[in-house]
């Protein structure tokens, strides 16, 4: 069901680009500009009038401790997964890792609330279906604005759908248990990054390109695990 | 996933405001490496012990940097890159201007990054390069409890005057490379001028944001 919803807003994204067309600078890794820039609007807009505040007044009521011990929580709980796209991509070390990391803190850690695994040398790791697909040779695609997740590109849609659909809050019953998980893990997140976004705002000119380059910077790093053939720039 | 850039590029930020100290007549001949990692413990430790800049000084923090941090970087150099090859067609009097102007810009974010994130773990990595290098990344990792570590390479060229940054990559995010596409929308749509008048645009309200915060 979460995938399905997903490739549903992955094919309306394509079928208003090809009405759209681009924004005013044709920039050949972004030919949907128009049609995202209007997403892009609406997760403004959303961000400033619901999840800005939420987040800020969640920060205040709840002490900083607290709130990496649940951060920590939902961490954890993405550590098997992140394994299994290690493990996708030949890096089988990695993945055992990540499998340590979620047995050590989801017993040692009293489910994950304490990082101990970081402590003892294993390390957290950034994976997920995207970053596997660009591994196997997958180009990113067209950037995609996607509604509520914000930056993306077709293949890392495409991932996240698989993300979703693989996580495993979705299995939480009962179903109110299980979207206010997600509204936490959410809330906590957003909160995290009050300050980073809006340093954010204070540095870029046109927050949309900035952002945009930004993340397609981010995510060629992340496939090559930080270790992607440096572009020149002249 | 945007969000995490949004960090990286923040964490990109704090890295370039923790990458420089003065020290006379002793950046001349230390390298590279020893270099950040001397900077980054010594600026991290002036905020830690500074009452003023612990209870919110913008102003005494933007000191901070530039007797600290800025003699180590190359902001012609930046600002050239950011440009591409609109830097060719400026004149000196643009590239002049254009270097302050950009220059004001990132201290200012510079600031507010650093006092955002003074408080993380360091990790300096050895240098991998050859003494006769003139072109050198410095690897440093920024850890933070329950996530990936962010790694920050400085890249460095070796000048008459000592190592000089000229760009900052961090979590694989070049600072240098974001503001090209910026820059170059703006040169296409209004000319080197009007960059200008967009960087001075974007300063005096940053500044004008910071008097509000402080009444």
């Amino acid at each position: 069901m979460r995938g399905r919803a997903l490739f549903i807003i992955l094919l309306v994204a394509n079928a208003g680009c090809a009405t759209t067309g681009g924004g005013n600078y044709d920039d050949p890794r972004d030919p949907f500009e128009g049609f995202n820039r209007g997403v892009y609007r609406f997760n403004e807009e959303f961000d400033e009038w619901l999840a800005k505040p939420v987040a800020r007044t969640y920060q205040k009521v709840l002490h900083q401790e607290i709130r990496t011990r649940i951060g920590n929580f939902f961490s954890n709980l993405a550590d098997p997964l992140i394994g299994v796209n290690n493990f996708l991509q030949g890096k089988f070390e990695d993945g055992v890792n990540d499998w340590a990391r979620f047995a050590f803190n989801s017993t040692f850690g009293l489910l994950g609330i304490h990082d101990v695994a970081s402590e003892w040398g294993f390390e957290k790791h950034n994976e997920d279906f995207g970053q596997t697909f660009g591994r196997w040779g997958a180009g990113p695609g067209p950037y995609l604005i996607l509604p509520l997740l914000g930056s993306s590109t077709l293949r890392d849609g495409l991932g996240t759908g698989l993300d979703i659909y693989l996580d495993p809050m979705g299995d939480v019953r009962p179903i109110n248990l299980r979207n206010s998980l997600i509204v936490l893990r959410a809330t906590n997140l957003r909160a995290d990054l009050l300050e980073a976004s809006r340093i954010l705002e204070e540095a870029a000119l046109d927050k949309y390109v900035f952002q945009r380059d930004a993340y397609l910077q981010r995510r060629r790093s992340l496939i090559y695990d930080g270790r992607a053939p440096r572009e020149k720039i002249e | 996933m945007m969000k995490s850039t949004v960090k990286a590029f923040v964490f990109a930020l704090a890295a370039l405001a923790l990458a420089g100290a003065r020290v006379d007549g002793f950046a001349q001949d230390v390298a590279p490496d020893a270099l950040v990692k001397t900077v980054t413990l010594e600026v991290v430790e002036l905020i830690a012990k500074d009452k003023e800049i612990r209870s919110g000084s913008r102003a005494k923090l933007v000191q901070v940097i530039e007797a600290k941090v800025l003699p180590h970087f190359n902001f012609n150099a930046m600002t050239a890159l950011a440009m591409g090859q609109g830097w060719n067609k400026a004149t000196p009097e643009q590239k002049k201007r254009l270097t302050e102007e950009f220059k004001t810009l990132l201290v200012r974010t510079y600031a507010s990054a650093l006092a955002a994130y003074s408080e993380q773990k360091f990790d300096f990595r050895p240098l991998r390069a050859k003494p006769a290098d003139t072109d050198v990344t410095v690897n440093v990792r920024v850890l933070q409890p329950g996530a990936q570590p962010v790694t920050i390479d400085y890249s460095m060229e070796k000048t008459a005057s000592g190592w000089k940054v000229y760009d900052v990559m961090v979590a694989g995010v070049s600072l240098v490379a974001n503001y090209r596409t910026e820059f170059a929308n703006t040169v296409r749509a209004s000319g080197i001028d009007g960059l200008i008048g967009e960087l001075q645009k974007k300063n005096r309200s940053l500044e004008r944001a910071d008097k509000q915060e402080q009444k």
